[in-house]
């Protein structure tokens, strides 16, 4: 076990994608080298790429790399697709977006199946993120399908956040009024290509004329990135966002509002296993049978459940 | 609702060489899905290098290869050879489609464990994977 950690922190790749792994898996030996590895992390740059199915967001994290790359910085990618309901199980194609960084030594790309998270990120996001973080990297992107609340999710795990849209999809513009802006630190009109991406570029700014003054305003980028272009643009975008957390001491707070988060929602999870460890399944079973007849309400049931633990 | 770890098998799916079809491949990958695996596919043209990084990089359990060029004896020693450089001897080989019987033996001494050839059952390919997958 120290032996992973250690080639891990030396810099092998392949120690980085066991552990990985590991954490992703929630086993024992995942938590613990989460536990070696956390005090390292933290100092990478975390930028979620967002936005609908197909909007291009893989394309653009690649182009994005790449820039970075130029650029002499290393990059980490988690690439989240969601799992099929049904059987758990998922196809993760990101990475064929992203075939010109594929034997790039500054560059680590890593595919991560949902498994069915509320919020349609993977459940162990924040972990694996540490983990990338820990190897050193000096910037992470996070790719996650937006289907609402995911972009709020993903707000939580990354630093800066890139909502991506693309012209043509009046739709965009509805799931913007919903307060998705709020979320969006930097926007993206990508497939500029395609008509009607100026149109929708200053649809997207007057909608940002309408939030309060005081609010800051996310620049709009317009990006073609199969071709690579406005990467330049939107990672002078990315660095103006993370000067201004800085400016304003909002890094700090923003982690302190995830740590919480995420010590609450680990601290859920382990209360229930105790509840489901100390509870026979004949006594759950019973109230399920007693709820579901309407002889118990579900609150009364649950406070019996967490009795075990809080005696 | 204690999120039970992950045993799942975690496939590559990567097709070698120039020929531009991936149906076969994309069939293969939809099966696994629908078996419950979590399949990582990387789309047409893969170089040896490129199959073997993404499989350390993505960790997988079991490398699928499929080609329909032709071209299998010259690529395939290349890609184990590539997994081999990055002690990656442990993953789970198969490959399929269109390869002569002839090349079987060889293909076995490479150490490919499964040759799925055109007409094949997909559930034949995911029970396979099932019961030949070690999660390590
Ligand atoms: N014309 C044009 N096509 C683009 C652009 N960016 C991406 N595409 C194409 O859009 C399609 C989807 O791109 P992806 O990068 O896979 O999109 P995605 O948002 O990652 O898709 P999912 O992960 O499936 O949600 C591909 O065919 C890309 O080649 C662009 O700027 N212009
Ligand atoms: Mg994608």
């Amino acid at each position: 076990m120290e032996d992973i950690v250690e080639r891990f922190l030396a810099g092998n790749r392949r120690a980085l994608a066991r552990v990985i792994s590991r954490i992703e898996n929630e086993t024992p030996e995942g938590r613990e080298y989460l536990r070696q590895l956390y005090p390292h992390s933290g100092r990478a740059h975390t930028i979620g790429v967002t936005g609908s199915a197909g909007a291009g967001k893989s394309t653009l994290t690649g182009a994005l790399a790449a820039e970075y790359r130029r650029h002499g910085k290393t990059v980490g990618i988690v690439a989240v697709d969601p799992s099929s309901p049904f059987t758990q199980g998922a196809i993760l194609g990101d990475r064929i977006r992203m075939q010109d960084l594929a034997l790039d030594e500054g560059v680590f790309v890593r595919s991560m199946a949902g498994r069915g998270a509320l919020g349609g990120l993977a459940p162990s996001i924040n972990d694996v993120v540490a983990a990338v973080d820990a190897f050193g990297f000096d910037y992470i992107i996070i790719e996650t399908v937006g289907a609402g609340q995911d972009e709020v999710e993903i707000a939580g795990t990354a630093m800066t956040t890139v909502l991506v849209n693309n012209p043509g999809t009046g739709d965009d513009i509805q799931a913007m009024k919903a307060g998705i802006l709020e979320i969006a630190d930097v926007l993206v009109v990508n497939k500029a290509d395609h008509p009607g991406a100026d149109t929708l570029a200053s649809q997207l700014q007057g909608l940002l004329n309408l939030s309060p003054k005081d609010m800051r305003r996310p620049p709009i980028v317009k990006t073609v990135s199969t071709r690579g272009e406005g990467m330049q643009e939107l990672a002078a975008a990315i660095a103006e966002h993370r000067e201004y957390l800085d400016e304003h001491g909002l890094l700090q707070q923003q982690r302190e509002k995830n740590a919480r988060h995420q010590v609450l929602s680990a601290a859920r999870a382990i209360l229930l296993q105790r509840i489901q460890a100390a509870t026979p399944d004949e006594q759950l079973d019973g109230l399920v049978q007693r709820v579901a007849s309407r002889d118990l309400d579900p609150h009364t049931a649950a406070e019996e459940l967490a009795n075990v633990v809080s005696g | 609702m204690t999120a039970p770890a992950q045993t799942k098998p975690r496939v590559l799916i990567a097709k070698p060489g120039l020929d531009g079809h991936d149906r076969g491949a994309k069939v293969v990958a939809r099966a696994l899905r629908d078996g419950g695996c979590e399949v990582i596919y990387t789309g047409i043209r893969q170089t040896p290098e490129m199959i073997a990084e993404a499989a350390l990089q993505e960790d997988v359990d079991v490398v699928g290869l499929s080609i329909l060029s032709g071209a299998h004896l010259e690529l395939f020693p290349r890609v184990v050879e590539e997994l081999k450089k990055r002690d990656l001897d442990d993953v789970l080989l198969f490959c399929g489609g269109i390869i002569p019987d002839e090349d079987t033996a060889e293909l076995e001494k490479l150490g490919f464990k499964a040759i799925f050839r055109p007409g094949t059952d997909t559930r034949d390919i995911v029970k396979f994977v099932y019961d030949n997958a070690s999660k390590s």
